[in-house]
């Protein structure tokens, strides 16, 4: 069956299996950016927004992304700019191997939107479903943190 | 605070001229831009043409004979294209990592839940592992056994193959160490106290689960594309049951998304898999673990026990330690004789020792290989020694951080192998600015006064300080060497290539900085290369915290080689030296209009080491690293929840390449090593794991690590190590994890002898010393 979906603030049609997992069909679908960590909603290295809201895809039926509006980290750049999330990412050295960071990104874009300047408390509460092994996450809050002063327009 | 800060130490024994500043720097890390746009490549993210999925039969018994293998039915779906089980192996049916003893695919025999018998090939994923379902094993079940002690019993059944028992029934290795003499040691010892100490499984957890994908090349050869820690391991592996010679084999090491030790050697297995089929099928084949397969069929951190004799003077001098331990290597060798070589160095810790006796055993059982992981074998022990020593701060009433000071390893002192300590020992340093940080004695006496106005909730502060010999040692010196390639292009930027690989450790970063000092270049110009085993010679693998040491001192060989024929092009040109860097464009023109020679190779070797396997004793690292870590938490008494409120971490690990890079792998220890103090766990049931995924494996959170951390350095200089360096990798989880359960008993002032301290484990913790009072 196909289903009709806008990704990345792209509008198409794709071609989809019945029981397919929206994680497979994305990276099927070339967004390679949606990690499968675990597949069982566990670590959130394949979390996209989903009109808006950060899902685990690895949770979510393909067909159940018919007629919905998806941003995947690839979708995140706009005009060959960082966005500022992937910016504080980078520059606060919150990387090590990256494998959780999309994930990480996504969720910190939908914590950002409804909350944005989220305490530290808030931070972790809002990043608590994203695992990362690498890090010890001390980075990461500092990242969330700039992320929230750069998109407020404030100091960087 | 969570800030990290370097700060120097007096111990500096050498001044070291810097050119351009590059050492130290916090310099961006070049691969970080991909993995926050999402497009840095992992395995799974690979694709060729005509690539075919594979997936893998496991064993389902312990150990079972195997009388039949019916995969007739794995054939009645068209997009399934070959099965293949050993019979059809092309070369040896081995996978090499120290021993010959672990198959790549069962013949006969399994001797663990999860070892695989045969494989899969299909068009797709799913119809891959829907066919690897239908697969129909005839299986005799054998006596098994799962327990390393029992194991080791005279009539106990027998799990290992010959060839890989050294010393008797399951006895994979023993090894020992004999210093001075132990009973003079204790008849000097004015208390002794002892300890038994337990620990199950560490999962890595790795965040990308295993794979690779083989390529069919032209004239027979073939291409691994995958995640690892040692391309090394995974050619010769390749090679050996592909049956080619090593030069037609190629290795590439893909983006690699946490390994820990996970894989350095479960690689060579999972990339001789998709070899076999990719063979068999002459088309690529990829084959990525799921999660539940990851963590039922691979290594993890070896469940141990340990029992500890410490004696000591009055004065806290400590005058011996007897130490007997095992551990579960599970059904193949695989790198347990080098993990029990590490824990056997491990096991006095970092202190002055007059007479030591050790002896450790690896056992044999008939559960998944266990192998490396972070500390590899040492975390155990360092949980023992420090368990012992704060049993002796107790018993002689000597504050915890005065009887280590008292101990501490200084130069000119002698290690528990007899080795003489003859440069770079900033322990003392860590140790007095860990307790300066957190100001020790007021930070105790203000815990006192918190537990007595608390009914509920009690806090405690640990302290642990580990030593870690850097690189891999006197057990396999001849492991320890890296080369470099390196090359002038003809616009003035550098081509690097190493065979020490990146894995989110900063390794790229940290080289590129070591380059860039070396060729007093700006790190922009430098590019380093994707690893591929046919580029350098066999570096060795990324283990041993010795990547930037090693492959730091190749590339300064290379450059030191590259910087005289350029010197040399430009006094011709007539470029003063300050100006060489700006103008190298305009030399490496030259050297591509003269056909100059533009590459260079640079190798290191590790400096001499060795070992007496009779006494045990020898200079057994060329250097070593040291750590204190304090950490305070609040425990809940009523329901035996752990939180960790502040943490401060001391590292000397030499010169500093990358402040920041370096806090961050501080900060990821320490993380990790609060999984395995507090939740980290898994259950087993006879031969089974009962935990088959992050649901039920936890590990640590954004909320569950310390609300306040404080890293920083002493730099103790290495003259041997790449400007100074020295190793860090490992040490962060070493002396996080003691630091953390030993401050909880602290809190309880309750022993607790076996990992993980979970909620459970705690408040039984707790129970039982309100019944006692």
């Amino acid at each position: 069956m196909k289903i009709a979906l806008t990704v990345n603030a792209i509008e198409c049609e794709m071609e989809i299996e019945p029981g397919e997992i929206l994680l497979d069909l994305l990276r099927h679908s070339g967004y390679k950016s949606v990690k499968k960590g675990c597949g069982s909603g566990d670590c959130g290295a394949c979390a996209v927004l989903i009109d808006g809201r950060a899902v685990n895809s690895c949770l979510v039926f393909a067909a159940k992304a018919d007629g919905r509006t998806i941003l995947t980290a690839e979708g995140l750049e706009s005009d060959g700019k960082l966005h500022p999330i992937q910016e504080a990412f980078l520059e606060g050295g919150a990387v090590q191997c990256g494998y959780c960071i999309p994930g990480m990104e996504i969720t910190t874009l939908d914590l950002l939107t409804h909350n944005p300047s989220p305490s530290e408390e808030e931070i972790r509460e809002g990043l608590s479903g994203n695992l990362c092994r690498c890090t010890g996450y001390v980075k990461q809050i500092e990242a969330v943190k700039q992320a929230a002063k750069m998109m407020s327009g404030g100091s960087r | 605070m969570n800030e990290a800060e370097t700060k120097h130490s007096n111990t500096k024994s050498q001044d070291l001229s810097l050119n351009s500043g590059m050492i130290g720097a916090a310099v961006p890390r070049p691969d970080a831009i991909d993995k926050v746009r999402g497009e840095a490549r992992f395995v799974d993210d690979l694709v060729f043409s005509g690539m075919l999925h594979a997936a893998v039969i496991w064993s389902e018994f312990p150990h079972a004979k195997i009388r039949n293998i019916d995969l007739t039915a794995i054939m009645d779906d068209p997009r399934v294209v070959c099965t293949l089980t050993s019979e059809e192996v092309p070369g040896d049916n081995i996978v090499h990592v120290i021993y010959d003893d672990q198959p790549a695919l069962a013949a006969g025999i399994v001797r663990y839940i999860g070892e695989p018998i045969a494989l899969v090939a299909a068009e797709d994923r799913a119809s891959a592992r829907a066919a690897a379902t239908r697969a129909l094993i005839d299986y005799e079940e054998i006596p098994a056994v799962f327990d390393p002690e029992e194991a080791l019993r005279p009539d106990a059944p027998l799990v290992a193959v010959p060839a890989a028992v050294e010393k008797g029934p399951n006895l994979f290795n023993s090894m020992r160490i004999r210093k001075g003499d132990i009973e003079q040691g204790f008849a000097a010892a004015d208390v002794v106290v002892e300890g038994e100490y337990r620990f199950g499984y560490q999962e890595h957890a790795y965040l990308e689960t295993q794979g690779a994908i083989a390529v069919p090349e032209e004239h027979g050869a073939m291409a691994i594309y995958g995640t690892m820690q040692c391309p090394f391991y995974v050619r010769s592996a390749v090679a050996q049951v592909l049956g080619l010679p090593l030069s037609k084999v190629r290795v590439v090491q893909t983006a690699t998304g946490g390994a820990f030790g996970g894989k350095e050697d479960v690689p060579s297995l999972v990339s001789a898999l998709a070899a076999l089929l990719a063979w068999k099928t002459r088309r690529p084949v990829k084959l990525v673990y799921d999660r539940e397969e990851d963590i039922l069929t691979t290594s993890k951190r070896h469940p141990a026990v340990i029992r500890y004799r410490s004696g000591a003077k009055r004065d806290g001098r400590l005058t011996a330690i007897e130490v007997d331990f095992i551990y579960n290597a599970g059904a193949y060798q695989t790198l347990s004789s080098a993990v029990l070589w590490r824990a056997l160095m491990s096991a006095a810790g970092p202190y002055r020792i007059p007479h030591v006796k050790v002896d450790g055993r690896m056992a044999a059982t008939n559960t998944v290989p266990n192998g490396a992981f972070r500390g590899f074998g040492s975390p155990q022990m360092n949980f023992a020694h420090e368990s012992q020593m704060d049993l002796l701060s107790d018993r002689l009433q000597i504050d915890r951080l005065e009887i280590r000071l008292r101990n501490a390893l200084q130069i000119g002192d002698e290690t528990a192998t007899c080795q003489r300590l003859e440069e770079s020992v900033g322990l003392t340093e860590t140790l007095e600015q860990a307790g300066q940080t957190v100001d020790w004695e007021n930070r105790l006496r203000k815990i006192e006064a918190f537990n007595a106005d608390s009914h509920s909730r009690r806090r405690g502060l640990g302290i642990s300080t580990v030593t870690y010999g850097v690189g891999l040692g006197g057990k396999a010196p001849f492991l320890d060497k890296a080369g470099a390639y390196m090359k002038l292009e003809a616009d003035g930027s550098i081509t690097i290539a190493v065979g020490t690989v990146e894995m989110g450790q900063g390794l790229t970063t940290a080289l590129t900085q070591i380059a860039a000092e070396a060729l007093s270049l700006s790190p922009e110009r430098i590019h380093l290369a994707p690893v591929d085993s046919s580029r350098v010679p066999d570096s060795g693998p990324t283990v041993a915290s010795r990547g930037t040491l090693m492959s730091g001192l190749a590339i300064i060989a290379a450059a030191e080689k590259l910087q005289e024929r350029v010197s040399s092009a430009a006094r011709d040109l007539d470029i003063p030296k300050e100006e060489i860097p700006s103008r190298l464009p305009e030399i490496a023109r030259v050297f591509f209009m003269r056909n100059i020679d533009p590459a260079v190779e640079g190798w290191a070797s590790g400096e001499p080491v060795d070992w007496d396997p009779e006494s045990g004793l020898g200079n057994v690292y060329f250097v070593y690293s040291y750590a204190t870590h304090i950490a305070q938490v609040e425990v809940d008494l009523v329901t035996g929840e752990v939180n960790v409120e502040e943490f401060v971490a001391v590292h000397d690990s030499g010169k500093i390449v990358n402040r920041r890079l370096a806090a961050g792998q501080v900060e990821g220890g320490i993380a990790q090593g609060l999984g395995y103090a507090l939740m980290e766990e898994i259950p087993r049931q006879g031969g089974r794991l009962l935990t088959t995924g992050l649901t039920t494996y936890r590990i640590p959170t954004i909320c569950d690590i310390p609300l306040r951390s404080e890293v920083s350095f002493v730099e103790a200089i290495c003259s041997k190590g790449p400007f100074g360096a020295k190793g860090l990798g490992e040490v962060p989880l070493m002396a996080a994890h003691v630091a953390v359960s030993r401050a909880v008993v602290h809190a309880l002032g309750r022993p607790i002898t076996t990992y993980p301290f979970s909620p459970e484990r705690v408040k039984k913790a707790v129970t039982m010393q309100k019944n006692s009072e």
